[in-house]
């Protein structure tokens, strides 16, 4: 049971895109991001579009899983698509629907807008289904590196997400144990309205919450114990190196973004 | 250069001004290359004497040496550099997200290069037989092994003492035999001194010699031989000696005397065998 438990949603494979230092992955994906909203007519979009679904194809991680993974946004996409259909008045008017009419500028906006949400989403989800968590912690300490002249607390940020990431699955059978003892008492969690569902979460988030403090307690002793004083002087295990499949990634993404640039009215 | 390692001067330690004394002027030595058991139900003040060796509590009175360094809060790093601890819940002392960050950070911590780092992390993996599970997650490893992987933790720093703090006791026997096995590899292949703190007198055996703890005090310092052979003064405060112990007990009752006071399955059944010969 223990050893399905995976965090987020990372599917292990040796892809190029896996490879790939995360720094780059996440780097890139933020740009993406902003350079969507840049996209203005049809060939720039469908020149977003072809980088979209072929590093989607580069990542050799089963479509289908993918686009399983972007189920719950499917809802968001449509609902964003038909909003503007019956918001937008430009162009003219094409057909009516129930006595509303719809205009041609509307179905190019919403369709325009559903598919910026669509790109969107398809890229930061290829950044989490091909990078560890590890690996984007160690990205955002690296990243974040300069922000310690303010003294911004970049190390700590970056020890508290790993030891929450290590974390996760030890909670997560606790919490399984504890809401079997408490089962095993008669509370129960699966029947019955819901103000009585919601009630009876409560004994089994007070002894969670307990254990958890208790567990914080004890790991900072070990840590101490183990000579942790902070980030200073320390040196670090994981090691990210950008080397030339870095490089001509980020070589094809300048291409892709000047392209855009090009192709935009 | 002296031969003791560690040294409590009537030390007293109380956790706030208005609770009882956890040590009352507690004194005693413990020389190098010794493996030294502390024993003592709960309460007894043993795992604060743990906490008192490598600064993670300071006492109240008195003063402690390690290595001849005297423990304050201006020399605790130095002193946490020559003792490593294993503390008692698995779970609570794994920082890495796999075996192998585990067991780097203390090297982290110590500021050790990378490619020194990988093979220290290597080396002390081989000493605990842990190498294959290098890169798994903590919650794919069973007690014993997380415990393995913080003695190797601890291994890997190099210190001159290893105190293993109630390490046993949250882990089902096939666990804690894996652990006492794992302790008794580490102590012949390296020049260590162990301080194994217990309740479990099972523990005690291979140990050179015993502290007993009772009521924040020394109650006596004993070998472990010596120790099992008076079964009823450790009754009295609250110990139970293992079968074996028990067994040799009841066979003097009888007139059966067995000498030396045996140790283990095997020098009782050799003893048993002399007897049965020379009758």
């Amino acid at each position: 049971m223990s050893s399905k438990i995976i965090i987020g949603q990372y599917v292990p494979s040796n892809s190029v895109i896996h490879r790939l230092d995360p720094r780059v992955k996440l780097v890139t994906v933020f740009l993406f991001v902003i350079f969507v909203f840049f996209a203005n007519n049809t060939l720039s979009y469908g020149w977003l579009s072809v980088f979209a679904i072929t590093s989607a194809l580069l990542t050799k991680i089963n479509l289908k899983y993918i686009i399983r993974g972007l189920t719950p946004i499917w809802f968001l996409v449509i609902f964003t698509f038909l909003l503007h259909l019956f918001v937008t008045h430009e162009g003219q008017i094409l057909f009516q629907i129930f006595g509303l009419p719809i205009y041609s500028g509307a179905l190019i906006q919403g369709g325009a807008i559903s598919l910026r949400f669509f790109l969107l989403i398809l890229m930061t989800s290829l950044m989490t289904l091909t990078t560890t968590p590890i690996e984007i912690t160690d990205a955002i300490e690296l990243l974040l590196h300069p922000l310690k002249k303010i003294k911004f607390p970049v190390h700590e940020l970056a020890l508290m997400m790993s030891i929450s990431l290590r974390f996760i699955p030890t909670l997560m059978q606790e919490t399984e144990k504890i809401s079997k003892a408490q089962a095993s008492r008669g509370v129960d969690f699966k029947t019955g309205p819901l103000k009585e569902r919601i009630q009876a979460v409560v004994p089994l988030l007070i002894p969670l919450f307990v254990g958890a403090f208790k567990r914080a307690e004890e790991l900072a002793m070990a840590m101490e114990a183990r000579g942790y004083q902070g980030g200073e002087g320390r040196t670090k295990l994981r090691e990210l190196s950008i080397r030339r499949l870095d490089w001509s990634a980020m070589l094809v993404f300048l291409v892709v973004i000047i392209g855009l640039f090009l192709f935009r009215q | 250069m002296s031969t003791s390692q560690i040294e409590f001067h009537r030390v007293s330690f109380r956790y706030s001004d208005d609770q009882p004394w956890v040590l009352d002027d507690v004194s005693f030595t413990i020389n190098k290359d010794e493996w030294v058991a502390i024993i003592g139900h709960n309460g007894s003040g043993k795992s604060t004497m743990a906490k008192l060796m490598n600064g993670l509590l300071m006492p109240d009175k008195g003063d402690i040496i390690v290595d001849g360094i005297k423990v304050t809060q201006k020399s605790i790093w130095e002193v946490r550099q020559k003792v490593g601890m294993v503390f008692q819940n698995p779970d609570n002392q794994f920082v890495g997200t796999t075996v192998r960050d585990d067991v780097a950070f203390g090297l982290e911590n110590r500021g050790i290069k990378r490619e020194q780092m990988l093979r220290r992390i290597e080396e002390s993996l081989k000493a605990v037989r842990m190498s294959d599970y290098l890169l798994h997650e903590p919650h794919r490893l069973s007690g014993g092994q997380k415990q393995r992987v913080a003695i190797a933790g601890v291994l890997a720093i190099a210190p001159d003492v290893m105190i293993l703090d109630e390490a046993t006791s949250m882990l089902d026997p096939k666990g804690r035999k894996e652990i006492l096995h794992t302790i008794n590899e580490v102590k012949q292949l390296n020049k260590l001194n162990l301080i194994t703190i217990t309740h479990d007198l099972n523990e005690i055996i291979a140990t050179d010699r015993v502290i007993v703890m009772n009521r924040g005090q020394v109650w006596l310092e004993t070998t472990p031989r010596e120790l099992f052979s008076d079964e009823q003064k450790l009754l009295e405060i609250g110990l139970d000696v293992p079968f074996v112990a028990k067994l040799a007990n009841q066979l003097k009752d009888l007139a059966i005397e067995i000498k030396p006071q045996p140790l283990n399955q095997k020098e009782l059944l050799d003893a048993l065998w002399t007897l049965y010969f020379n009758k």
